[in-house]
């Protein structure tokens, strides 16, 4: 239909030219998402995705359950799709190109679905069509009615061999395409966004892509970027961090949600790519034989990237010992899991203070709360001349009047006086 | 019909019947708390996994962390994860240690407001993927403190929420809620309520004072200092 003719019918139509390369890309992309169902994947320009599905089936449950997680992947990255299935590539994509929804087991029943099926599907030029239609050839099945040598004389070999492929009575070799070793996707966004919720929409669809990929690949990653590209900014990067390798994409999906919640968007956002760059192997979980009772253990790791997400990177850590005297560096904020070392402090309270907190001294007698009773001590802890941070300091274990126990010292350095560092929680 | 031998013994025998008299042993599984007298009055004899424990201390430095201590060791040795919620203080690993707490299952949470402590201790809870969740929730209201009993449930947890004693007049969804105050120096545990007949008495726990030990001095001196000149020891024995 000339654009005019469209125009008129439908006033508020948008019309973009056709992009060859993005239809390349999507199309590439297509493919890497699909590899994860089958072993064999080949491309059929421009817009069609070859599976080689029969050593797939048992492992998906079968066709129709095949079926049903392709079409809902594929929906899921914004894709209509036509799907169909037959013995040989050619007749499956040829099924697929004419819209029939068609699965044929059995080489014998294809001739006969195939006869049904117009010219164009042999994707030859104009002219041809043309001459075909002179002749009054409309269908495969009006073709091959007609004498073979007196059609490959009119029209060469092209059309008789392409129609024995599809029927599998010549080889039809194929180059199975290899995904690339990274993952990297855009999606332009049809309209300006700028709310965050419009965004994730959108990102879905490539996270999908990118959790196909990967299973493809038996693969997982730590470590996604999302791009946001502007109009006249610089494009904004999230880059989204995990614990552990994953290429589950419910779970890509929360932990961008989280990390979107509060973030605002310097400019509408034009499009948007996804990226992953270093992919590891990532076995798949085994199922356990036993039904245990209550709520199934929880992954840690999705704990963490989520607490991660929404609190901030430095909000979740570990505690760290470390062989030091003073005691506010005798532990460290780290990694989680790290490992410790196994030392003896000697008595230490539970909690430390943030910073010692000065107290009175009235009477010679320290007070917090009241006056102290020193119960153990001293324990003098002077350390630290190596690094200019040194510490001369006399701790004791003192009781308040309402029977908390506290950690106090006496500085020895400067002003001296005492101070409450811990407390026996 | 053979009349049927039907007893209600049999029936109160089942795990799941709770009588008003006694503790629940319902299935649910608890972890020993580590105190005998305690574990005694708690029902299924400790602290319950998947269900809030509140903790009302009646200040801080009583003992409230100690009386977790052998919990908390126990769960860290079998390798799972303490999760600590917006603590008011930095837990400080050497006395958690010497506890016998594994430090490297210790997991800090800190948070910027109290609405994110409670949002962080749902997603622990719920998660299923700590051994025991801590929290320093401010200011919880009941719906709040619902919403985290349910993402407990379930779960194998036990979620201690550390709150002021003032919160011990109202009303909570916490199955089992413990006031600590003292007595005698030693730690005095109230049970303010516990699926089960309540409890008059408090359990007196004996004083956990940290070992007093003899001088333990750690004294890095400068080489080129002399020792005497710097030596305040003399001064501080009458301190």
């Amino acid at each position: 239909m000339a654009v005019q003719a469209a125009l008129a019918l439908a006033p508020a139509l948008r019309v973009a030219p056709r992009d060859p390369a993005t239809e390349t890309e999507a199309l590439l992309g297509v493919a890497g998402w699909a590899a994860q169902f089958a072993p064999g994947v080949a491309l059929e320009f421009p817009d069609g995705v070859l599976l080689e599905v029969s050593g797939s089936l048992k492992l998906f449950g079968g066709l129709e359950s095949l079926l049903g997680r392709l079409r809902r992947g594929l929906a899921e990255m914004g894709w209509s799709s036509v799907l169909a299935g037959a013995p040989t590539p050619r007749a499956a994509f040829w099924l697929a190109w004419a819209g029939k929804q068609q699965f044929i087991g059995e080489s014998a029943e294809l001739e006969p679905v195939l006869a049904a099926l117009p010219l164009e599907v042999l994707r030859c030029n104009d002219e041809a069509l043309a001459a075909f239609e002179a002749i009054g050839v409309r269908t495969l099945g009006e073709l091959r009615a007609l004498p073979r040598e007196g059609i490959a004389r009119r029209f060469g070999q092209g059309p008789l061999a392409e129609l024995d492929r599809a029927l599998g009575r010549l080889s039809d070799p194929r180059n199975f395409f290899v995904p690339p070793a990274r993952f990297g996707a855009a999606l332009s966004l049809p309209a300006d966004v700028t709310q965050a919720e419009a965004l994730l929409f959108a990102a879905r669809r490539l996270i999908i892509q990118l959790a196909g990929f990967l299973a493809a690949r038996s693969g997982g990653v730590q470590r996604f970027v999302l791009s946001l590209r502007h109009r006249d900014k610089a494009a904004t990067e999230i880059a989204i961090g995990l614990v552990a390798p994953s290429r589950d994409a419910e779970h890509f999906i929360l932990l961008l949600r989280e990390r979107l919640f509060n973030f605002t968007l310097a400019e509408p956002v034009r499009e948007i790519s996804l990226r992953a760059d270093d992919v590891v192997p990532l076995a798949g979980h085994n199922l356990g034989l036993r039904f245990e009772q209550g709520k199934p253990p929880g992954q840690w790791e999705h704990l963490v990237e989520r607490l991660r997400a929404r609190l901030g990177a430095d909000a979740v850590y570990g505690l760290v010992l470390r062989a030091e005297h003073r005691p506010e560096r005798a532990v460290f904020a780290g990694e989680l899991d790290s490992k410790q070392l196994h030392l003896d402090f000697g008595e230490r309270p539970f909690w430390l203070l943030d910073r010692p907190k000065r107290i009175a001294e009235i009477g010679a007698v320290p007070h917090h709360k009241g006056p102290l009773e020193l119960l153990a001590g001293p324990e003098r802890i002077e350390s630290g001349w190596w690094d200019g941070d040194d510490v001369a300091r006399d701790y004791f274990v003192a009781r308040t009047q309402s029977e908390a126990l506290v950690w106090i010292y006496r500085e020895w350095r400067g002003e001296g006086g005492w101070y409450l560092h811990g407390v026996f929680a | 019909m053979a009349s049927m031998p039907f007893s209600f013994a049999v029936l109160l025998d089942r795990p799941d019947i709770w009588r008003g008299d006694s503790l629940s042993r319902a299935g649910a599984p608890t972890i020993p708390c580590g105190f005998p007298g305690l574990d005694a009055e708690l029902p299924g004899r400790g602290w319950p996994a998947g269900a809030l424990t509140e903790i009302l201390p009646a200040h801080e430095g009583i003992g409230e962390l100690r009386l977790l201590g052998p919990a908390l060791a126990g769960l860290s040795k079998r390798g799972l994860r303490l999760v600590w919620i917006a603590p008011p203080h930095l837990p400080y690993a050497p006395a958690l240690a010497a506890a016998g707490i594994d430090v490297a299952n210790l997991v800090i949470v800190r948070t910027a407001s109290p609405k994110e402590t409670l949002w962080a201790a749902e997603q622990a809870l719920a998660s299923n993927a700590c051994g025991a969740v801590l929290a320093w929730p401010q200011g919880a209201k009941y719906a709040e403190l619902r919403r985290l009993q349910i993402a407990a449930e379930g779960g194998r947890a036990p979620a201690f929420l550390f709150r002021v004693p003032e919160a011990a007049s109202e009303s909570s969804p916490a199955p089992l809620r413990i006031a600590l105050g003292t007595s005698d120096g030693g730690l005095a545990v109230r049970v303010l309520k516990r699926r089960g007949a309540p409890l008059a008495q408090p359990i007196l726990l004996p004083p956990m004072p940290p070992a007093v030990r003899g001088k333990n001095h750690h004294v890095d001196r400068h080489p080129a200092a002399p020792a005497a000149a710097r030596d305040f020891s003399a001064r501080l024995v009458h301190a």
